[in-house]
């Protein structure tokens, strides 16, 4: 492995404040964010929620309406993206069809006019493991190929940050999953930052250390991939990074370090240390992996938490566990995720069941119980470009 | 190529627009001054002109300046035949280069998809036309209609044609000029429109119970109705305005002539300036209007 | 399985439409090698010889003709295809308020019959009092050029993936270098398309030259004035092999694609 060409670290990226409007939305509202140097830093939401805005304006590609853009300590707001030291892996890899492979990973080395630039672009090819390719050109390349060609081409720079706009959604699942982990030991390698956009929470929680969920224009929770999925503070992350079983009802009592909140007339034990509101109504959850399905009503116990009985109205097999609904008279549908520890199902569509889970395992919400958690409507790429024209058009007609 | 002038290319991709429009204003500056020196201020002239009256005493071709509305009406009272027939003989060139092309741009685009090498060799031989000079093309017509060649011959003896009769010189050989110098014209926007015509619109139109015909005139004609419009469009406008198939030294005669002989008489022959620019204003005037309302009727004013 | 008639309607009226196609081209080919008397028509057949082919300039005129119609192309297409391409590239990539009218603009020419454009051009110099001859050619085919290379030089950039540039100032490319390194190149395709195209429209165009040539020919020109009295078999011979010129580059050019696009399917 080169090393020694890429030893440089990485830089600290900071967004102070950053709005992006567009005409009849805001992109992105309020936000703040320090990615420390060498860290791989994933932006995780859904279509339209405001993550490959954010990318673009650390290259250089939009301009904020207002804040300030930090890398390295150095304010780089109002810097041209070619003069950023910065590089993106788009998500079409756009790499340059007229050129060889080599030729597109040395083009930025000989822009900034860095001395042996084949040279340095063989050692970066090397380091993707397609030195032997260097001649061809890309449209003579495989999809995950061209994937690691963007990234040689990126890397090649040593940029402070490296941006990677869901490099990774062209591929199919197989190769998807191969292509994280030689991306995340490349990261280890390079000791580059990199800020990793994607809409595939699997991807976020497997490859990055700290991950930010974002959600209409804000972050709703950030941290590190184990806290965000065991720990959700927002429905919306409970729902985005897999799924959560949410009731809502109001705190009765706190006793130590728990809070008793009365669901449909049952209590349930959360930690208070788990739970972001102590009193009023409060939405609580617990993880569909967490839940033992009983067929026949548990002994009560302390520190579990038992709700029942309801009946089984769907039960699915998907290889590794079985997912059971339930629904519960005053609670609605409860879904249960069971391995699959024998052969053909616990239970049976129409069986009484009740589902208990361990009281450590539960959470309290942020959310104003009102907020019913919602995803934004799809809005992609090609919408905002379409925005921007709009307000270009209604700029001309003012002007 | 030049057929997606009528907007049968594919649609472009919306993209973002840049701020910086001075770029633009660059960019632009010398095409549009072109423009306006060489398209639009002819189009001025041509105007003045026909307004243009004859100098008194002077020589033939010189005119002064006025304001002669009355040449519009002469060069109508003279010429209104030359009129009706340009564009009954664009008319029936258009209709029946639509009626042989269709077939031959349906072949090409959807039957032929299958095999790529035999679509681009039809292609090339479609355009292949193209690369031989039209003058030339037209008069091996005329050879090949001349008086004594067995076609000839052989449509008197079954008296088709009287015995005294002609091929060329007639409407007949003129719209048949027209209808073959402008069959790639047709083809080429019905192929483009064709060849993206999802054929499993087709097997829709025929699982919901539609005959083979019900669904060609249900399902594939309105589908390919931007080619239809361009490739319509791209054989009338210049058939109408043609004047070598009509030309007596090609496939016409004087009872053939259309408004683009008389236009190069008047201009080049008869130094009859005024006359030749009121005929040229007026049938640029009838085009467009005549495209104007064709466009609209079609519901196609996107391809503009 | 049972002969279809209808199977082989299509196919059968299709190869009939093409040869009709081919009949004049054909003629015409046949009649290069006619041994018509020297500067004579060439109506008659008069046994075969491939004098005509060996010396074609012997026939007055029709080689200054040609290199004249040469000339006037290469020069008119330089013109046409450097405004067109500028403007393309505005077009496609600035919005601004009087975008739809420059395209009507350039639709327009497009729109008018041959005969008006040669009129309004011809009335125009005469206006002016220019000299009709070779400069005034070259203006009338690059006007009519312009738009052709416009339309099709538009559609090659709105092809063009915008992240390619975004990635070209991502790798550090000012906007000049971007534009020569990545822009252009990308766009050449569609300009030399757009340059062939405005060739083969200035070098068989007839009407708009024949109001605007003053004493000058071109081959059109040259074959319209022999009509009259009989095109020598020479003009068959230029017409033939400019056809076969012709056919020969689009052929290769297709083969290679073709050749190109099975060797990308080989790979993935």
């Amino acid at each position: 492995m080169a090393e020694g060409a890429f030893a440089e670290a990485g830089a600290d990226l900071e967004l102070v404040g950053i709005h992006k409007r567009f005409p009849g939305f805001t992109a992105i509202e309020d936000l703040d964010l320090r990615i420390p140097a060498g860290s791989f830093f994933a932006l995780l939401g859904p279509s339209g929620c405001g993550k490959t805005t954010t990318l673009r304006l650390v290259a250089g590609l939009e301009q904020p309406t207002s804040g300030r853009i930090l890398i390295g300590g150095k304010d780089v707001t109002d810097v041209k993206s070619f003069k950023r030291p910065v590089n993106t892996v788009f998500q079409s890899y756009a790499l340059f069809p007229h050129m060889t492979v080599l030729e597109n990973v040395a083009f930025g080395l000989r822009r900034r006019g860095i001395p042996d630039p084949l040279g340095k672009a063989h050692e970066a090819l090397r380091l993707v493991e397609l030195d032997h390719l260097s001649a061809r050109r890309p449209a003579q390349l495989s999809g995950g190929q061209q994937q690691r060609v963007a990234l040689a081409r990126a890397v090649v720079n040593r940029p402070a940050l490296l941006l990677l706009d869901e490099p990774l959604g062209a591929l199919d699942l197989k190769l998807r999953r191969q292509m994280q982990l030689e991306l995340k030991s490349i990261q280890t390698d390079v000791g580059l930052t990199f800020l990793h956009v994607t809409h595939d929470p699997e991807e976020a929680l497997t490859m990055a250390d700290t991950v930010a969920v974002m959600n209409k224009g804000k972050i709703e929770q950030m941290g590190a991939p184990e806290e965000l999925y065991e720990l959700p503070k927002t429905a919306f992350v409970a729902n985005f990074l897999g799924q959560s079983n949410l009731f809502t009802g109001p705190v009765v009592s706190s006793k130590g370090d728990s809070i008793i909140v009365d669901i449909a007339g049952v209590k349930v034990e959360v930690p208070s240390a788990r739970a972001q509101r102590h009193t009023d109504e409060v939405t609580i959850g617990v993880r569909p992996e967490k839940l033992m399905l009983h067929t026949e009503a548990p002994r009560k116990a302390a520190g579990v938490n038992v709700l029942g009985p309801g009946r089984v109205t769907d039960v699915s097999f998907s290889g590794v566990s079985t997912q059971y609904q339930i629904a519960i008279p005053g609670l609605g549908l409860v879904t249960v995720f069971a391995q699959n520890m024998v052969f053909g199902p616990v239970v049976n569509v129409g069986a009484e069941a009740w589902v208990a889970w361990t009281v450590d395992h539960g959470f309290g919400l942020a959310d104003e119980p009102e907020h019913a958690p919602k995803f934004a409507a799809d809005t992609d790429t090609a919408t905002i470009a379409l925005q921007t024209r709009h307000e270009l058009l209604a700029e001309i007609e003012e002007a | 190529m030049a057929f997606a002038a009528f907007g049968s290319s594919a649609a472009p991709v919306e993209q973002a627009p840049r701020r910086r429009s001075w770029v633009a204003v660059i960019l632009l500056l010398p095409g549009l001054a072109y423009l306006a020196l060489f398209f639009l201020t002819p189009f001025i002239s041509l105007i003045l002109t026909s307004l243009q009256t004859p100098v008194e005493f002077g020589d033939v071709g010189q005119f002064q300046q006025a304001f002669k509305i009355e040449n519009y009406a002469q060069v109508v009272g003279e010429y209104w035949p030359h009129f009706l027939r340009a564009f009954g003989y664009a008319l029936a060139a258009t209709f029946f280069a639509l009626v042989i092309s269709y077939p031959l741009a349906y072949f090409i685009g959807v039957k032929a998809r299958r095999w790529p090498l035999l679509q681009a060799l039809m292609l090339t031989l479609v355009i292949a036309p193209f690369f031989i000079s039209f003058l030339l093309r037209t008069l091996a017509w005329k050879s090949l209609m001349a008086d004594e060649t067995p076609l000839v011959q052989g449509l008197k003896a079954l008296s088709i044609i009287p015995s005294d009769g002609h091929l060329t010189g007639t409407a007949f050989s003129v719209i048949f000029g027209l209808t073959y110098n402008f069959i790639p014209f047709m083809t080429l926007p019905l192929y483009t429109t064709l060849e993206r015509l999802d054929t499993r619109y087709l097997e829709a139109g025929s699982d919901l119970y539609a005959a083979p015909a019900t669904t060609f005139w249900k399902v594939t004609v309105p589908l390919s109705m931007p080619g239809i419009v361009s490739g319509t469009l791209l054989t009338f406008i210049p058939a109408s305005g043609d004047y070598i198939n009509a030309s007596a030294s090609f496939l016409g005669s004087a009872q053939t002539q259309m408004v683009g002989n008389v236009i190069e008489t008047n201009f080049l022959g008869l130094l009859n300036y005024p006359a030749a620019a009121a005929l040229s204003v007026i049938l640029m005037a009838v085009i467009l209007l005549i495209v104007g309302i064709y466009v609209r009727r079609s519901g196609t004013e996107d391809l503009l | 399985m049972k002969f279809s008639l209808g199977k082989w309607l299509l196919p059968l009226y299709s190869a009939l439409a093409l040869i009709f196609l081919l009949v004049p081209i054909a003629y015409t080919f046949v009649f290069s090698f006619n041994n018509s008397p020297k500067g004579k028509s060439n109506v008659q057949w008069a046994g075969f010889t491939f004098d005509k082919w060996l010396n074609v300039c012997d026939a007055q005129g029709v080689c200054e003709a040609f290199v004249t119609s040469i000339v006037v192309g290469v020069i008119a297409t330089l013109i046409a295809t450097a405004l067109g391409t500028l403007m393309a590239l505005a077009l496609a990539r600035y919005r601004f308020r009087a975008r739809s009218a420059i395209s009507l603009l350039l639709f327009l020419p497009m729109a008018t019959p041959e005969v008006v454009l040669g009129a309004g051009l011809a009335a125009q110099f005469l206006t002016a009092g220019v000299p009709k001859g070779m400069v005034t050619i070259i203006i009338a085919h690059a006007l009519f050029c312009l738009s052709f290379v416009v339309v099709t030089v538009k559609a090659r950039v709105a092809s063009l993936d915008p992240a390619l540039e975004e990635a070209g100032r991502d790798l550090y490319g000012s906007p000049a270098q971007v534009f020569w390194k990545i822009t252009f190149p990308l766009l050449l395709p569609g300009i030399i398309a757009a340059a062939l195209l405005s060739f083969a429209l200035s070098f068989d165009d007839f009407i708009i030259t024949r109001f605007n040539n003053g004493g000058v020919t071109t081959f059109p020109i040259y074959v319209y004035t022999a009509a009259a009295r009989g095109v020598p078999a020479e003009a068959n011979v230029i017409a033939s092999a400019v056809f076969l010129f012709a056919l020969i580059l689009v052929v290769v050019s297709q083969l290679s694609s073709a050749a190109r696009r099975k060797r990308l399917a080989k790979l993935s």
